[in-house]
């Protein structure tokens, strides 16, 4: 089977054998055997036995993955699995946190991204991250979306002047504030806030961007455009989600993972695990593995 | 007659409603007797030395003659040695709480040290600093005498704990979240610090600071050993110069014999207070201005 073909979306699935169950009527127990894990051509990331501590807690571990460009993935799995731990260890965010160590690669295209040599701020320039809560500078609207170039070099007022437009309008939110550009970020509601700080994050044109459960302080509508949003980002940025409303997952990723909590009975300790990761659509109907159906399915939070 | 089953009445007994009243009436009491101490102060100077209250007040000098005594050279020596105590006090303070929350790292031996004499400094009482003050200060080693310059610096030492616990608090209250923000884009540890950290710590900086001044301007105790003398006819001129402060102008003149004189000084106390509510009220405004403007 050729590696590449000239298709969109699963053409990045440069797959090594036909998967089965790709027919979702066929879900008997002979799809159940795990198929071979996800490659991709070029991916942005490569994980291989990826695992993360803190001290002598071990968050997550045994992550083997890689995540395509230009398209949305997205970390699915109960509190506690590590999958918020395990995006935050892509941009290095999770340096921050006394204590936190990372092992086996991490690979961001060719390059180690915890190679002594990379810079934990050039990371971050290249690989934005929006939080849970929108999290706004207490300036405003056009001075937030002028902080990371600011930070990333000097630009003139007339450039800044076009990034500022440019980013607000990549995040479908120029019109609405236009007019007041000059006015604190703090008055506006929650979902135009979270919509700025991902204009904040493309105004430094970052190749990735990690969103970590996004939508979980906004109501329904909000939630809507940001999904709406997300969906004509993912043409010129990679978008990594984590989020714990499944129906989002389905609606707006082409890949999901799904990590679980196993739980060491001699030990009583916690640990992340990486159960599947495989095509959103297959993930939602025929999953290889019991523990992702029973979870998708709601027998199992 | 509407009848109703539903009942909206207090079910809560009545031992706890007197409880839950006594209480409220207590913390009334409280906070009544405490202001009326200070109104009762501001009363009974007003009427002993409301008379007094003229610009001649600030612009004579001491003198012997009650009718040309007046508290200049002691308000300007209290102006001349607390501006230089918070200029001396503040960069350093304010730097070494940004050290220890920013850029200590992990809480070790070392930091934690660094604390705990933190917290014995600010307990220490004036007057040991106004004697570490005198020996390696005005005598000793550094030898700089009786002046602006050597009691300035020991205010500083008396303020400086203050303003790095307060600065500290106002660093720690300001979201986790702009800095996770900043970094996000980028920003280097520094830039996401002053460009987002430092002024959003200001306003509680700013207040905290002032605060702490207004108390160094009471202050007399250490400046008793550093050769604050209560009759000095002249203003400072330079940090090397002789001085007196306002609090030990007012305890001259009160310990005068000459009943006048001691009218005098109840004057010297209204100034004394006038000054410090001036600070406290400049503090208060400065605060909500620079809250108002976060928030636009």
């Amino acid at each position: 089977m050729s590696m590449i073909s000239n298709q969109s979306q699963a053409s990045k699935v440069a797959a090594s054998e036909p998967r089965k169950g790709s027919n979702p009527m066929s879900s008997s127990t002979a799809s159940r055997k795990p198929s071979e894990p996800l490659k991709f051509v070029d991916p942005v990331f490569t994980l291989k036995d990826v695992a993360v501590s803190y001290g002598n807690f071990v968050a997550v571990s045994d992550v083997n993955m890689q995540i395509p460009s230009h398209d949305i993935t997205a970390f699915i799995g109960p509190s506690g699995c590590g999958k918020s731990t395990l995006l935050r260890t892509l941009n290095r965010t999770n340096d921050l946190i006394p204590g936190a160590k990372v092992h086996g690669s991490l690979f961001y295209h060719d390059a180690d991204l915890y190679h002594p040599s990379a810079s934990a701020v050039e990371v971050r320039r290249r690989i934005g991250m929006v939080f849970q809560k929108p999290n706004p500078f207490p300036k405003s609207i056009y001075e937030n979306i002028a902080f990371g170039p600011k930070v990333n070099g000097r630009p003139k007022k007339s450039e800044l002047d076009d990034i500022v437009e440019k980013s607000l309008k990549s995040a479908a939110l120029w019109d609405e504030v236009k007019d007041r550009l000059n006015e604190s970020a703090l008055g506006l509601s929650g979902g135009q806030q979270q919509r700025l700080c991902i204009a904040r994050s493309i105004a430094v044109e970052p190749e990735v961007i990690l969103m970590d459960e996004p939508c979980s302080a906004l109501d329904p509508i909000a939630t809507l455009r940001i999904e709406e949003l997300m969906a004509e980002l993912k043409k010129q940025y990679t978008i990594v989600i984590v989020t714990h409303n499944m129906q989002q997952a389905a609606r707006v990723s082409s890949y999901t993972a799904f990590y679980v909590t196993e739980v060491n009975l001699t030990s009583d300790r916690r640990t992340g695990k990486l159960v599947e990761f495989n095509e959103t659509k297959k993930m939602f109907s025929t999953p290889d593995d019991e523990r992702t159906e029973a979870y998708v399915t709601g027998k199992m939070g | 007659m509407a009848t109703t089953s539903t009942s909206l009445e207090s079910r809560v007994s009545i031992d706890r409603r007197i409880k839950d009243f006594s209480f409220t009436i207590f913390l009334s009491v409280s906070i009544i007797a405490s202001l009326a101490f200070i109104f009762y102060i501001i009363y009974r100077l007003y009427n002993n030395a409301g008379f007094l209250l003229s610009w001649d007040l600030v612009t004579f000098f001491p003198s012997y003659d009650i009718d040309t005594a007046g508290f200049q050279s002691s308000i300007m020596g209290s102006i001349w040695v607390v501006g230089f105590a918070t200029l001396f006090a503040v960069p350093v303070g304010v730097m070494t709480a940004l050290y220890l929350e920013e850029f200590a790292g992990k809480r070790n031996r070392f930091t934690a040290l660094i604390e705990l004499n933190i917290q014995n400094l600010a307990g220490v009482p004036a007057v040991v600093f106004g004697l570490i003050g005198l020996a390696f200060i005005a005598r000793g080693p550094l030898s700089w005498g009786f002046t602006v310059g050597s009691a300035a610096i020991v205010l500083a030492m008396l303020i400086l704990p203050v303003i790095i616990i307060i600065t500290r608090e106002a660093i720690r209250a300001v979201p986790p979240s702009y800095k996770e923000g900043a970094l996000a884009l980028g920003a280097t540890h520094w830039q996401a610090v002053s460009k987002l950290v430092i002024p959003s710590a200001v306003p509680g900086t700013a207040t905290g600071t002032i605060l702490a001044v207004s108390r160094a301007i009471g202050e007399s105790a250490p400046l008793l050993l550093l050769g604050a003398l209560s009759f000095v006819t002249f203003n400072p001129t330079g940090l090397d110069s002789g001085f007196t402060i306002l609090p030990l102008a007012i305890f001259k003149y009160a310990s005068d014999s000459r009943e006048e004189f001691q009218v005098l000084a109840s004057a010297g106390s209204l100034i004394l207070l006038a000054i410090l509510f001036a600070m406290n009220l400049f503090a208060i405004l400065l605060r909500d201005y620079t809250l108002r403007k976060r928030n636009v």
